[in-house]
């Protein structure tokens, strides 16, 4: 580490002086693609702006350096140091309590966002079947969803089917919707699934938004019932809580299980090597089917949930955005990892809630996000599986 | 009505034509569907806007219309670039040896990151094209063709040739040839395979600015939103006619606004948009290689 700092301090200089130039220049290019969109005052803002974090960045640049690679070895105590079968066990029944009796402690709107991340926590979780488990990448993950969300609203407001009737067909119906799209998926690689995913998605949402005789069209279908809930009378907010953290714990508890069943390793395989597992006896075609099916079957879960909270659904909850930022909990989280996925998802949710001010830059940080995440961590934040394969690039 | 739609058609074909040769030309080098391309289609549109409004304020416009029409080309068309350029340098270029996935999800990311861009600083609502063009036009069996439109159709022709003859006669266009064959047999033979790309983005970006000024100009009204799903038609163009293919892109988009338009005429219009996706599907289902492309080796 310390040799070849004072071997050549001239040419050193002079690097670090052109570095530095190169730096700049790169501010000033910044500002100039600003320049027509913002006018002159906010491009000039922006380069002395940049200017000085850049400069700032590079005089801090050792001191990060050291930084990153203290958080680099504690985040790898900390996955060494998994806590033994009864502590965590204990750990979990308690948060388990702190969950249960939360809605009499917290504040309705609080209680509400909790609910909202419940919903994302199922999605991500189902998500992850497909992109983290089995390595497809799936675009149109929103049209499950909707699938699942209009099925209740439909059967609820047209046939006057109770909640609990009507979850069984809505998972249902977009496990099976999650099929119809696995079929392309039996035939295509990489980039023209995402590509069908994606299409499949926006014809879901067309026809929402274009058959106005049976969904309504533009304006969604308002008027969806509250369940009941055994009886039992806690007020509609505290209800809705208790069923999204059954959902909730039910999504864990079976993702986790499967994950560990012939299924899960299958999935895991098809991932890993495609060819491989093929060979190895995997039916690769049908445990592709079953990922889509068993993740969307999730997506029809938290879609009942949402239309349950929300009494009202419309195709502008099911936009090509909601897939890619369900995607993002899961890439945020780390891939294929449970409890990644879930803090991605927990992440995603409270953020924006807590940061109110910044809301309006929101997506704009999403992107850039995903961006930042795909180059300094694929892993994600708990390390899915992002990382070890960059060392075998497939082709 | 048929030769109406036609027309309509042409002229849409000919914007997707566009926008889709950026695809397939990222496509032919770096096997990299470049999902932000329709941003930078879009940022082409308000580009054209807001360098036209520049010229109309400083009294350019009325000194000589053509001289700010083609300043807000060049300028438009140099930005995007620039922006093109930029998107490479920052989104792929890291990722140019990650699995597959990465680029794909870096590249959602920064279409996501463009659009967000342009609504923070240019606002949430539409913007618009001032008319320039008289109304009038050709008639042809009993339809017409507006002066825009033929102009929209001729310059398009004239950048697709022109492209066509970049690639085929040029130096470049033959490192850009053997760069889409085989990256790395490239490199050892002395092409400057860093070059090429930003040269493909930059190419690209341009025909993609071009576009979204005619589009602005056909339309007369942009949005932050539009480069989403005119970028998802042009990927179809591209498929359609058999990805990393020039020629076939052109054909494609001209096919798909055919499809598109005959489509909204006879059949319905509230579901325009989903006749791309359709195509889409149908096309990867049956021919995932494109019309035009022979055989596609699937690589293992």
């Amino acid at each position: 580490m310390m040799t070849g700092t004072g071997e050549y301090p001239a040419k050193r200089k002079k690097l670090e002086v052109l570095n530095r130039a190169w730096f700049i220049l790169a501010a000033l290019w910044f500002s100039l693609l600003l320049l027509p969109f913002k006018g002159l005052k906010p491009a000039l803002i922006l380069f002395f702006v940049l200017s000085a974090v850049i400069l700032f960045m590079q005089y801090i640049a050792g001191f990060v350096r050291v930084l990153t690679a203290r958080l680099h070895a504690l985040t790898g105590r900390f996955k060494a140091v998994s806590l033994s079968h009864t502590t965590s066990l204990t750990v979990r029944a308690s948060f388990l309590a702190v969950l249960m009796v939360l809605p009499f402690l917290a504040q309705d709107y609080f209680l509400d966002v909790v609910v909202l991340t419940g919903i994302y926590i199922i999605l991500a979780l189902g998500l992850n079947v497909i992109v983290g488990f089995t390595g497809l990448l799936h675009l149109g993950f929103a049209a499950s969803y909707a699938i699942g969300a209009y099925t209740y609203a439909l059967l609820n407001t047209k046939a006057g089917l109770g909640f609990w009737y009507s979850l069984p067909v809505c998972a249902g119906l977009a496990a099976l919707s999650g099929a119809v799209i696995a079929l392309p998926a039996l035939r295509l690689k990489g980039d023209y699934l995402a590509i069908v995913t994606l299409g499949f998605g926006e014809i879901v949402r067309l026809i929402l938004n274009n058959w106005d005789t049976f969904t309504g069209g533009p304006n969604g279908i308002s008027g969806i019932a509250v369940p009941y809930f055994f009886g039992i009378t806690i007020g509609r907010l505290g209800l809705h809580y208790y069923i999204t953290l059954m959902a909730v714990v039910l999504t864990y508890v079976v993702v986790k299980r499967v994950r560990r069943s012939k299924t899960g390793r299958a999935w895991i395989a098809i991932r890993e090597d495609e060819v491989c597992a093929a060979t190895m006896g995997v039916n690769t075609m049908r445990y592709k089917l079953y990922a889509f099916a068993f993740g969307s079957f999730w997506a029809g879960l938290a879609g009942a949930l949402f239309a349950v909270k929300m009494q009202f659904v419309s195709p502008e909850s099911f936009t090509f955005i909601e897939s890619v930022l369900i995607l993002c909990m899961v890439i945020l989280g780390g891939l294929g990892s449970i409890p990644g996925v879930i803090v991605g998802a927990i992440i995603l949710v409270m953020l924006p809630e807590v940061l109110r001010e910044v809301q309006t830059y929101r997506m704009l940080a999403l992107g850039a996000g995903l961006i930042i995440m795909m180059i300094f961590r694929p892993q994600g934040l708990l390390g899915g599986w992002g990382d070890e394969r960059r060392e075998t690039k497939d082709e | 009505m048929f030769f109406q739609q036609f027309i309509n058609g042409l002229t849409v074909g000919s914007v997707y034509a566009l926008i889709a040769l950026g695809y397939t030309m990222v496509y032919g080098i770096l096997e990299l569907i470049n999902f932000a391309h329709g941003e930078i289609y879009m940022l082409g549109a308000y580009l054209g806007i807001i360098f036209f409004g520049f010229f109309t304020l400083t009294g350019l416009t009325s000194y000589s219309l053509s001289l700010s029409l083609a300043l807000t080309i060049i300028l438009s068309t140099a930005f995007c670039s620039a922006y093109g350029m930029t998107v490479e340098r920052i989104a792929y270029r890291p990722l140019r040896n990650a699995p597959r996935l990465s680029p794909l999800i870096s590249a959602i990311g920064m279409s996501i990151f463009l659009q967000n861009y342009v609504m923070l600083t240019q606002g949430a609502t539409d913007k618009v094209f001032p008319h320039i063009f008289s109304t009038g036009g050709f008639t042809l069996f009993g339809a017409t063709a507006t002066h825009l439109q033929t102009v929209i159709i001729l310059f398009s022709l004239v950048l697709m040739v022109s492209l066509h003859l970049f690639i085929r006669r040029t130096r470049m266009g033959k490192a850009m040839r053997a760069t889409a064959q085989d990256r790395i047999m490239a490199s050892l033979v002395g092409i400057n395979v860093d070059t090429v790309i930003i040269v493909t983005f930059v190419i690209g970006s341009g025909l993609a600015a071009v576009a979204g000024i005619m589009v602005a100009m056909y339309y007369g009204l942009v949005n932050y939103s539009i480069g989403y799903m005119a970028g998802i038609k042009a990927f179809t163009a591209a498929v359609l006619g058999g990805i990393g293919s020039i020629p076939g892109a052109m054909f494609g988009g001209i096919l798909l606004g055919l499809v598109e338009s005959l489509g909204a005429g006879y059949i319905s219009t509230e579901y325009k948009d989903a006749y791309a996706f359709m195509v889409l599907i149908v096309i990867l289902l049956i021919r995932p290689s494109g019309i035009f492309k022979k055989s596609a080796e699937e690589k293992v």
